[in-house]
């Protein structure tokens, strides 16, 4: 398998703060990820300067093992392939749950592409399918303010899915979901890995074990530990700093 | 929704009653119904409509707060004044058949490079829009994509407007100083005091107002709108979509200028004068409270709410002329507590509670 992202000594402090710390890690192209750590340890950083909102002060972040995501900005990030699902949920609130996810879709998105667009049945479809993907047909034309906390998860999680991004960074998505829809939540991540490259930063830890996967523990802005989930449970570090004796 | 809804249809029945009963009651019934300085009031009344339609644009679509867009249609007003000031010709003061009656007084040996060209009429309309969609061009570029917004963005067009006004006034500018362009003659032939040119310039104005309104109603309609109003309601989510948000920014931004260029064009033959007073930020501040009162984001809303405030001045000012800055402040203040949905929502819901028909949906993209 060849490598998605790769960071590589990467640096980057606030006022003096070392947010991140000397941080590298490689994903694979399709694998599933789950980022862990204490509050501070630096994920929500990690995730700005992978998708070009933060610049690092120093080492390299690479996409595809060729291009340099320091040049990028949010837009440009998003348009190579990265989608980004953030922890409080943020929909398009005064617009409905339809628009949201035909805003999300992969499709050009230039001044004249969209002054000019003109929706097709082809379209229609794809936004239907993604609807019921994440169970929000029967509200498709509610505005997406009025959606529940749960709700909103869930279409951030369609308008995520509509990009059809190489990449995606899902930061907490179990937040404000209930028991049975955290593990749906964890069923559809791992479904869509493997097509896709997914990294989750989660704190819940049953919906950790749920995803089944790799696991790279941060601390102080730098990795900590990584493998499997009982691998760096059993790390004593890893106890100290974050899961508590 | 296609472009003409039931709100934009009602209004513009409305905009051609109007324009077809002025200049009806002016020109062809006896004994003048309608005196002519009201033909050239609404006239100004609906230059100041399509000015709200443009801020309404970027403001109630895009989030962008202008306090400067006076600026724009002052500088629209300044290119039709410069045609109409060369189209006096020799029949000025001086009788000075190459400089304008300013330009002699201050002792201009020669014509100013960029008065060149504005004696030809179609120039004259290219700069109308092009100056002002120059500026914003110039001033969005930098701010946009220096992510400059809310109140930041609000201060700096203010500035920008300010700093345009002291420009203006200084007589060195070579656009007549504090004085500013007036004594116009005529403009293509017609002359501008005559009841019929009057009424021409009258429906001219009518016809830019709908042109505006639904040009900016096609926008918003489109995808590109909905993305407009995504940024409004969340910049940062919206560049992580991958839209490149100041490219968006920019481009309504320099639409409505141009919009706002128009309207000033129209505005200066109808009035008579432009001066520097037009870019003093209590004008730019005028406007934001007529989209206010009206209703943000509803286009007509922002029209009407011109309208409402501009003929509550004529009205106020003739018969109590210093209380018509107190009763602003209070309008403003009453909206932004009472209605802040304006005149437009509160008539709506009031409709809306009694017969309830179907719920308004809202457009697929």
């Amino acid at each position: 398998m060849s490598v998605q992202l790769s960071l590589d000594g990467v640096c980057r402090s606030f006022d003096g703060f070392k947010a991140i710390n000397n941080l590298s890690l490689t994903i694979e192209k399709g694998e599933l990820r789950a980022v862990i750590g204490p509050n501070g340890a630096g994920k929500t950083t990690m995730m700005d300067i992978i998708t070009g909102k933060t610049r690092p002060d120093e080492g390299e972040v690479l996409w595809n093992q060729t291009v340099d995501l320091t040049k990028t900005d949010e837009a440009g990030s998003a348009r190579l392939g990265i989608g980004r699902k953030f922890q409080k949920p943020t929909v398009f609130e005064t617009q409905s749950v339809k628009t949201n996810i035909a805003l999300s879709l992969k499709e050009p998105r230039t001044i004249w592409a969209t002054l000019f667009h003109r929706s097709s049945a082809a379209e229609d479809a794809r936004i239907a399918e993604l609807l019921d993907l994440v169970k929000l047909s029967a509200v498709a034309d509610w505005m997406a303010g009025d959606l529940s906390h749960g709700q909103k998860q869930w279409l951030e999680i369609g308008m995520l899915l509509a990009q059809d991004p190489e990449l995606l960074l899902v930061d907490e998505p179990a937040a404000g979901m209930t028991d049975a829809e955290t593990m749906r939540t964890a069923d559809l991540l791992r479904s869509i890995a493997g097509k896709h490259t997914v990294v989750v930063v989660e704190h819940d830890m049953d919906f950790v074990r749920a995803l089944n996967c790799r696991v790279t523990v941060l601390h102080q802005g730098h990795v900590l530990a990584e493998g499997s989930l009982d691998h760096v449970s059993a790390n004593e570090q890893v106890i100290e700093v974050y899961l508590g004796r | 929704m296609g472009l003409i809804d039931r709100r934009m249809g009602i209004f513009l029945a409305g905009l051609f009653i109007l324009t077809v009963a002025i200049p009806v009651g002016n020109l062809l019934i006896d004994g003048k119904p309608v005196p002519s300085y009201l033909v050239s009031l609404f006239g100004k009344y609906l230059c100041y409509a399509l000015l709200a339609v443009a801020l309404d644009l970027v403001w109630g679509y895009c989030g962008i707060l202008s306090l400067g867009h006076g600026a724009f249609f002052a500088l629209g007003g300044y290119a039709m004044g410069m045609h109409l000031m060369r189209q006096i010709g020799d029949r000025g003061v001086y009788a000075n058949p190459d400089l304008p009656d300013f330009m002699v007084f201050l002792n201009y040996s020669e014509l100013p490079w960029f008065w060149h060209g504005f004696d030809m009429f179609w120039f004259a309309c290219l700069m109308v829009m092009l100056v002002p969609g120059l500026l914003a061009f110039v001033f969005g570029w930098f701010a946009f994509r220096s992510r400059v917004t809310g109140v930041y963005l609000s201060i700096i067009t203010q500035a920008m407007t300010y700093a345009l006004m002291l420009a203006f006034f200084r007589n060195e500018m070579g656009f007549g100083g504090n004085n500013g362009l007036t004594d116009f003659k005529d403009v293509l032939g017609f002359n501008l005091q005559s009841d019929s040119t009057r009424a021409g310039l009258f429906i001219l104005s009518a016809i830019a107002l709908a042109a505006g309104l639904l040009i900016a109603k096609a926008i918003t309609n489109s995808k590109l709108g909905k993305i407009l109003i995504a940024i409004r309601d969340s910049e940062s989510r919206t560049r992580f979509l991958g839209y490149r948000v100041e490219e968006y920014k920019l481009f309504v931004f320099v639409v409505s200028a141009m919009m706002a260029g128009v309207a000033g064009a129209l505005y200066t033959p109808q009035v008579g004068i432009i001066n520097p007073g037009e870019f003093s930020p209590a004008n730019s501040i005028e406007i934001v409270i007529w989209v206010a009162l009206g209703g943000r984001g509803t286009l007509v809303g922002a029209a009407i709410g011109a309208f409402l405030v501009a003929l509550t001045k004529t009205l106020l000012t003739g018969w109590l002329p210093e209380a018509w800055l107190f009763a602003l402040g209070a309008l403003f203040i009453f909206v932004t507590l009472f209605m802040p949905t304006g005149v437009l929502g509160v008539i709506e819901s009031t409709l809306r509670r009694k017969p309830a028909p179907k719920p308004t949906q809202e457009a697929s993209v």
